[in-house]
């Protein structure tokens, strides 16, 4: 593989990437790349690293050792908020702001998409009608589609989503894999974490498995 | 952009606090509560009570708002929010700094309304009362965003409690002697000018400083 490709570079590359917590290693190094159209999709069982994985994707936690790249360049803070979005096991949701409230506030934060608007999105995850819905007294499963509504509103081309299907109906694994396919078609990359093979949506799939502290990719 | 996440942060936090607006009385119910007893406990004599009215009002709101200072990170550290907060394309420390602002403006606000009630409660006299809303009024910003820094620094733990009064009080002595103090030369005649400048200065870096010190600390607490 060339470094220099200079058509496109891949969307996310890791080299390298290697995270210890109290000088234990939680992964890694790491070396994978996702390119733009693609899904990574990385699997381990529980504590084999996934979140950690993602949150120093995203920029949460910090590196030990290797280098992230984002189109090529090094990421930096603003480069990431800019590319990527992030969806974790804390929805960020006010429960007592309604669902759509909670929209509007995660948009001005992240800015939108061009040409799409928190009620559509929420159609979108099959929320129609919940728009005055406190938070509060939604399930867990639609609140998980309310982030599946925010990630679907920010512009950024990555998405990191970690575990996304957790709490979701068969319904609702079908939505996110039809969100990832509709992303991946407009150009965008998305890295998923799940525990099983199951519900890997229809696209090129890249895979990356994490075993206990050591990782082959 | 920074300006639409101040919009849509104030617009959030005022909807919250009207959710919850049994809550946004509280720090101004413990003022009067402190005041009260002190009043009762000096026995409601008019001339003690005068003599002490400035540094009880200025200690019911510092404590006031001290009790209100695990509000201000807490619980968007606990839904993610804050997450989020680090990964949007606007400055963590502006972020930190609109949401300082609304915490002042829901709960130092409200105090500063009630202070002229509370001093005629404590037979302040009434030529003191704008050198003491004017104490005030450049002191609680300051509490606030120095209260932001502690605030932050122990956003990370379960249950900061006592922890986070022990860490505020010592940066909040000597905001406590200028504004009582300023108030305390004007009694005296004196010029309470000079104090209340300090105040202004401290204020001033605070709004540079403490929001960028409040940001590095809360990406200390999430990594």
């Amino acid at each position: 593989m060339s470094e220099f490709e200079p058509t496109h570079p891949p969307l996310l590359s890791a080299r390298g990437l290697a995270f210890a917590r109290n000088a234990q290693p939680v992964f890694g190094p790491l070396d994978f790349s996702v390119d733009a159209g693609e899904a990574l999709l990385v699997q381990g069982d529980n504590g084999a690293g996934k979140t950690t994985l993602l949150r120093v994707l995203a920029g949460l936690l910090h590196a030990d050792a290797g280098e992230v790249s984002i189109d090529g360049r090094a990421a930096t803070a603003s480069l990431r908020s800019r590319a990527v979005s992030y969806m974790g096991h804390l929805p960020a949701l006010k429960s007592d702001l309604t669902a759509l409230e909670n929209l509007d506030f995660l948009c001005g934060l992240h800015g939108r998409r061009r040409g799409q608007l928190p009620g559509n999105a929420m159609a979108i995850v099959g929320l129609a009608g919940y728009e005055d819905t406190l938070v509060r007294q939604l399930s867990a499963g639609q609140k998980r589609r309310l982030s599946l509504a925010r990630l679907w509103l920010a512009p950024s081309p990555l998405w990191l989503l970690d575990e996304p299907y957790a709490n979701l109906d068969l319904d609702g694994i079908n939505l996110v894999n039809r969100m990832v396919q509709a992303h991946l078609r407009d150009g965008g990359a998305a890295l998923l974490t799940t525990h099983g093979a199951y519900a890997a949506p229809p696209v090129r799939t890249r895979m990356l498995v994490l075993g206990r502290a050591m990782a082959n990719a | 952009m920074i300006w639409s996440a101040a919009k849509a942060l104030m617009i959030r936090d005022l909807r919250l606090l009207w959710r919850r607006r049994g809550d946004a009385l509280q720090p101004a119910l413990f003022a009067l509560l402190v005041v009260v007893l002190f009043a009762l406990a000096l026995g409601g004599e008019a001339q003690a009570l005068a003599k002490v009215a400035a540094a009880v009002l200025w200690l019911a709101v510092l404590l006031a708002g001290l009790l209100a200072l695990d509000t201000l990170f807490r619980g968007d550290a606990d839904d993610g929010s804050l997450e989020q907060w680090l990964l949007a394309p606007v400055p963590l420390s502006w972020l930190v700094l609109v949401r300082t602002f609304m915490h002042w403006a829901t709960t130092a606000l409200p105090l500063l309304v009630a202070t002229p009630f509370l001093a005629e409660l404590l037979h302040l006299p009434h030529d003191q009362l704008p050198v003491l809303l004017a104490s005030l009024a450049l002191g609680t910003p300051l509490l606030s965003l120095l209260g932001a820094v502690v605030a932050a620094l122990t956003v990370g733990m379960r249950r900061s409690g006592i922890l986070i009064a022990l860490l505020a009080l010592p940066l909040y002595v000597p905001i406590l002697v200028f504004g009582a103090g300023s108030v305390a030369a004007a009694a005296q005649g004196l010029d309470p000018v000079g104090a209340l400048l300090l105040l202004g200065a401290g204020l001033v870096l605070a709004l540079v400083l403490a929001p960028l010190a409040a940001a590095a600390a809360i990406r200390i607490a999430l990594d």
